[in-house]
């Protein structure tokens, strides 16, 4: 559960407003997205909700916790799989994991339970124990996905977790998206791509220039804009074409 | 901390590339070079005191009885080049005496006869050939002008009203560590160079694959992150050390120390002084490199901050090769240069200094904690994490 209430966020001492009284809130047993053009503040929300940077002004809170006040308590409730996938590429794929799993300080044993669990269930047995030297972009982002949900977290922040995938891959990671949904977590993902929010969110928050331009479901937000698909809503929502090119 | 401290070692194990340059270059590279260049300094010095001399005289004809003499010192005696000044400048010959027309008649009339010695001074090479010549010459001016005074009936030890006796108290260590003064050098940079690699991968590298980004999403604070890496970086530079001491006094073995006449005291013991007293700086050496690669956007701009950090453990051995100073207890309190005296101290074969040792490891101690102490707020910055913006 994730509730942010006015932030703000600006960089070069003032002169970028990257994000400017932004609220939102994102709710368990859903998956929440955030849809908006190339530099629309998406990703500077998310780094301030794991805590990564802090907003000038607002509050936020994940499961009633303040990352402001207590960050790491906050990143222990979070699994982020940022734009950077990040991976190192001289280890395994099951020693990157590994990696992330001791340092959230969970057990060996239980690791390599969990490491085998997420093996079988993102298709990963092929190249588990290969080095992450050559992996193909679905292989990254599963393995970047695997180790950011090794301890269990509640709430799941995905910023533009399809890029660069496959027809192929894109549909199996969003059938593992919903899998985490019904299991009631909390889902919030960005992207700018309309057919997946379309295809798979409950909610849509449209941000245009570091504002909420709309949100709502998909119908909603179809009904409110008058239009009848959702790439003409999202034109007409955030006032222009830009950033759709990207 | 421990979990950043295993992989980043894990990690870097992984490529060869870095485990060849770091544990295995650098710590032969010290050794090698030094004893290269030293083999090379004593058998040149040695050739050059046992070699018969060949000395090409220009108008020998003018001086038949100082050639006489130079030859009954075995001097073999050559006919001149042509162009005399030409052969010294090419450096076909490193000396040659020039006996002008007029020496026969200065001789003769009982003014000094004019002998000319035909040198360059600047190449260093030749000072030993020069110096021989030159008492030669100077044996045959003494043996004359005692003649002389002999025969007016002077005793010749009037012209003598001091006599200057040397009584060298150097040991054979300490000549050695002269010769040594460098060896201080070659063992800190291992630790900078240890490190260097490791503080950059983990730090520049780190952002340069945007790792960085997801890594701080864990939940520890980031100045344990820092210090996971500062360790590993650290111990990285302490594993160099290691081999490199173990190289050099394997090496040591094969030093022509004899003919030198002097013996290098660089056992196992030393060595092992030797590790304690650089340990600290190994720490200072991962922090240092490890703040400046932190600013560095990418891998390949670091790298050009480490070169110039390279230079830095070579100022203290500069200072100490063109003013060597006797060994002050101040200088036991600057990091590095501390390191630098007391190395010297040992390798001259000196008892240990414990009150001096003790300081030398605390002002370095101290100053590494400071430098890892500011790496380890450097995460706190938004700036160094991301890679645009």
């Amino acid at each position: 559960m994730i509730e942010a209430n006015g932030l703000r966020k600006t960089f070069n001492k003032g002169k970028v407003v990257a994000v400017d009284d932004f609220s939102f809130s994102a709710r368990d047993g859903q998956i929440t997205g955030l849809l908006g053009p190339n530099g629309a503040g998406k990703t500077t929300t998310l780094r301030m909700l794991y805590t990564l940077l802090k907003p000038d002004a607002g509050c936020m809170r994940v499961d009633g916790i303040d990352p402001e006040v207590e960050p790491l308590k906050v990143r222990r409730l979070l699994g982020v799989v940022p734009d950077s996938r990040g991976l190192y590429d001289r280890l395994t794929a099951r020693e990157n994991i590994r990696y992330y799993a001791r340092l959230h300080g969970i057990g060996r044993k239980e690791t390599e339970k969990r490491i085998n669990e997420f093996s079988q269930v993102l298709d990963m047995d092929e190249f588990i124990d290969r080095r992450c030297d050559g992996f193909s972009q679905g292989q990254r982002v599963k393995v970047a996905i695997a180790r950011a949900l090794i301890h269990d977290p509640r709430t799941i922040l995905l910023d533009e977790p399809t890029n660069g995938l496959d027809v192929m891959t894109t549909r199996s990671l969003r059938g593992f998206l919903r899998d985490l949904k019904s299991q009631g977590r909390c889902v919030v993902l960005s992207t700018h791509i309309m057919q997946e929010v379309a295809a798979l969110c409950d909610r849509i928050v449209i941000i245009a220039h570091g504002r909420v331009a709309a949100e709502g479901t998909a119908d909603e937000l179809l009904a409110r804009s008058g239009e009848s698909n959702l790439e003409d809503a999202f034109v007409k929502l955030i006032g222009s074409d830009e950033g759709l090119l990207a | 901390m421990i979990g950043v401290f295993i992989k980043e070692l894990l990690d870097n194990f992984r490529d060869r590339r870095v485990i060849l340059n770091t544990l295995v270059f650098t710590p032969i590279f010290g050794p090698v070079i030094f004893v290269v260049l030293m083999a090379f300094m004593t058998q040149q010095a040695t050739e050059r005191m046992e070699a018969p001399l060949e000395l090409p005289v220009v108008g020998a004809e003018h001086a038949p009885n100082l050639i006489g003499f130079l030859e009954r010192q075995g001097v073999i005696i050559t006919g001149p080049p042509e162009d005399p000044e030409r052969a010294i400048r090419t450096e076909e010959e490193e000396i040659i005496l020039r006996i002008g027309p007029d020496y026969g008649q200065a001789w003769n009339e009982g003014r000094p006869a004019p002998v000319e010695l035909i040198v360059d001074q600047s190449l260093r090479y030749t000072g030993a050939t020069v110096s021989r010549v030159r008492g030669y010459l100077n044996g045959y001016s003494g043996e004359i002008s005692q003649l002389r005074l002999m025969m007016r009936g002077v005793h010749p030890e009037l012209t003598r009203p001091i006599q200057i006796k040397v009584t060298d108290l150097s040991t054979p260590e300490s000549r050695g560590g002269m010769i040594l003064a460098f060896l201080p050098y070659f063992i800190l940079i291992t630790v900078f160079m240890g490190s260097m690699h490791m503080a950059t991968d983990t730090t520049a590298g780190e952002r340069e694959r945007k790792s960085l980004e997801p890594l701080l999403i864990n939940p520890l604070p980031r100045w344990q992150v820092m210090a996971g890496k500062l360790a590993a970086t650290t111990a990285f530079a302490l594993m160099t050390l290691a081999l490199g001491l173990i190289a050099f006094v394997i090496a040591m073995g094969y030093m022509p120390v004899e003919d030198m006449d002097m013996a290098l005291n660089l056992d196992l013991g030393v060595a092992a002084w030797a590790f304690v007293l650089v340990a600290p700086a190994a720490l200072l050496a991962a922090a240092l490199l490890t703040i400046l690669a932190s600013f560095a956007k990418s891998y390949r701009e670091a790298q050009s901050y480490m070169s110039m950090v390279v230079l830095i453990p070579m100022i203290p051995s500069l200072w100490m090769l063109i003013d060597p100073a006797r060994t002050e207890t101040w200088m036991t309190l600057v990091p590095l240069l501390n390191q630098n005296v007391l190395i010297l101290e040992l390798v001259r074969g000196e008892p240990v200094n414990l009150a001096w040792v003790g300081l030398c490891l605390a002002s370095t101690s101290l100053a590494a904690l400071v430098l890892a102490f500011i790496a380890g707020t450097l995460y706190n910055r938004p700036k160094l994490i991301f890679t645009s913006g």
